[in-house]
């Protein structure tokens, strides 16, 4: 019955118990703040991707979404922008490719599959022709403070994935927007009768999935001390299957962000116990992909 | 109605055609052309070896024409077919597949036209030369400069490359053959994929239950950055550890000068493509063939004492 009702916690909690017993240093609390900082990157991004599957539609787009916004945002902090003005720009930039996704999608009544699979390689493509392929890297102590530093010992990663979980959890429990979005995922044509501009609400989720992988890409940037077009190659798996993990259905309607937030730190969890456990390379992929089939298994038997 | 636009179109589409094809013409006298087909011209690392063939072409007189194969095995080998059909005199290429590209290879064979490779190889067909890169012996070198600088002890950290890839194999192969001579350990060896966020978030993970080394060897750049990264704001001073990457990029250079990691591997990528491109065209100026059918580059430890030696990458 428990099993049911909570597959997806069972599950990592029961990760969590494994790994405390096979790895001394894995219970620590300097790691868990690490595994927590690693996650908040796909984590903030699974948190847009979540609006995005609610309405039964997918982003494919997110990694590559992140590389031209995380470039764009490097050029910004060497052209010397004020931090805010830097933030807000890469959002908008997000918000606006995602704008262009959800428009191609609605009013061209073209797939979301096809739509953000194409994005995926133009916003590659122009990350590269932006920068030349090469890295922009150095940046200074002030941006560097969002990626690196801490706020009274707590890392400034994990304050932005907490906030950014709680703003998409009041949006989608107490606004129009996140009821419509549900609404649109449960039964797009009874909500279309009912007089909803649905079209409006599907470009919301996909430009809150863009801003969101905006979000990433300046927590990545500011991180890692560069911005490069090759980087979130592959992201899109990880925030994907951060949220179906986290027992948001594909088919839309159901789910929620604190499944994704589970979700999130589960993939964190994974890697980071399979570094700890030292899993020859060949062998992290079998685990990692079948700790995912395994947790989905098990969140699914709470369907039947 | 239909089938006379369809025939206009037909008739339009023809005479395009052979004009386009006699426009081209015969080339002058002496004027050598080659086809350059690289796996992708998206990639920073094949548009570095693009820009080195296009400036050797200059130097030796001769024209390049190159093409974007978009990573698909089967657009490259109808590169090549275009490339006999236009009658170049030769072909470098760095084939998407050792196998795939086989049956294209055996084609230029059939037409005479000599064909190099570079960085990669082909698995069959008559082939001029291929110049390459040791990544082996690559991985040897590095070995090399952490025994000298630990004084043969030690423990470490290894980053692997993408599993599977052949770099990130031969890399560790010749990494930890060197290394096994002596008494530094190994405590740990994972993949970071050859990416710079995977590297630093690896690291951060391995720091948790590895506090005890002195080096760290990165099989790219990519992943030694990130790792550099990671030690800094884990309080790990870079000059307490050795730290090595691979591939000498300019951010690594830049890193290197600031006193942030202590050496790379260069294997001289745009040297493989000019040494390439100039074996092929002695070949069919003078018939000359080159001195081994396969010729490779061997690769150096930059570090603060050498910098100059380095490519300059950039643009």
């Amino acid at each position: 019955m428990i099993l049911r009702k909570y597959g997806i916690y069972v599950a990592f909690v029961g990760v969590i118990v494994i790994l405390s017993i096979i790895s001394p240093s894995f219970l620590t609390w300097r790691n868990l703040l690490n595994i927590v900082r690693q996650s908040s990157i796909h984590g903030v991004m699974a948190v847009g991707m979540t609006f995005v599957i609610l309405t039964a539609g997918i982003d494919l787009s997110v990694g590559s979404v992140l590389a031209l916004t995380g470039v764009l945002c490097a050029s910004f902090e060497h052209a010397g922008l004020p931090i805010v003005l830097i933030v807000i720009a890469t959002l908008a930039i997000g918000a606006l490719i995602g704008s262009v996704n959800g428009l191609i999608i609605t009013k061209g009544k073209v797939t979301p599959f096809v739509v953000t699979l194409g994005m995926m390689s133009v916003a590659r493509g122009l990350a590269h022709i932006y920068t030349d392929g090469q890295p922009i890297s150095g940046f200074g102590d002030g941006f560097r403070y969002i990626g690196a530093g801490d706020f009274f010992c707590m890392p400034v990663p994990i304050i932005i994935f907490v906030l950014t979980l709680l703003i998409a959890a009041v949006v989608l429990r107490n606004t129009r927007l996140g009821r419509y979005t549900y609404a649109i995922g449960g039964n797009e044509e009874a909500v279309w009768l009912s007089g909803i501009n649905v079209d409006r609400f599907k470009i919301a989720a996909y430009a809150i999935s863009g801003l969101t992988a905006a979000l990433g890409a300046i927590i990545l940037t500011s991180r890692l001390n560069a911005g490069e077009s090759i980087a979130g190659v592959g992201y899109e798996l990880d925030v994907i299957a951060s949220v179906v993990i986290g027992g948001t259905s594909l088919m839309g309607g159901r789910g929620s962000v604190w499944g994704t937030f589970v979700g999130a730190l589960l993939i964190g969890t994974i890697n980071n116990g399979m570094n700890l456990l030292v899993i020859p390379s060949y062998w992290q992929l079998v685990v990692k992909g079948s700790i995912i089939v395994g947790a989905a298994l098990l969140d699914r038997l709470r369907e039947k | 109605m239909k089938k006379t636009v369809l025939l206009i179109i037909i008739i339009v589409l023809v005479s395009l055609i052979t004009f386009g094809s006699c426009r081209q013409g015969p080339k002058g006298e002496g004027e050598i052309v080659i086809g350059l087909s690289v796996p992708s011209l998206s990639h920073p690392f094949f548009i570095y070896l693009t820009k080195n063939v296009m400036d050797e072409a200059r130097k030796l007189g001769i024209e390049v024409i190159a093409s974007d194969a978009g990573d698909v095995a089967a657009r490259q080998m109808s590169i090549i077919e275009d490339f006999i059909v236009k009658g170049v005199e030769g072909v470098l290429m760095s084939p998407i597949g050792a196998d795939a590209l086989v049956p294209a290879v055996e084609s230029l064979n059939q037409a005479k036209i000599p064909v190099a490779t570079v960085d990669r190889k082909v698995n069959g067909g008559d082939v001029l030369v291929h110049v390459g890169a040791d990544n082996v012996e690559g991985g040897r070198v590095a070995a090399r400069y952490l025994i000298e600088k630990l004084g043969e002890k030690g423990n470490i950290i290894e980053l692997e490359g993408t599993p599977g890839a052949s770099p990130a194999i031969d890399r560790k192969k010749g990494f930890e053959e060197e290394l096994a001579g002596s008494n530094i350990k190994i405590l740990a060896s994972q993949t970071a994929e050859f990416q710079r966020a995977k590297g630093q978030s690896v690291m951060e993970n391995l720091m948790q239950a590895h506090g005890d080394f002195q080096g760290v060897y990165a099989a790219n750049d990519e992943m030694i950055l990130g790792a550099i990264e990671a030690m800094e704001a884990h309080g790990i001073s870079a000059s307490g550890v050795v730290a090595v990457g691979y591939d000498a990029i300019p951010d690594a250079l830049e890193y290197i000068k600031q006193g942030k990691l202590d050496a790379t591997i260069e294997q001289f990528p745009g040297e493989q493509a000019r040494k390439a491109l100039r074996f092929l065209v002695e070949n069919i100026r003078d018939g000359k063939l080159p001195p081994s059918n396969e010729v490779y580059i061997k690769p150096i430890a930059i570090d603060k004492s050498n910098l100059e030696q380095a490519e300059d990458k950039v643009r």
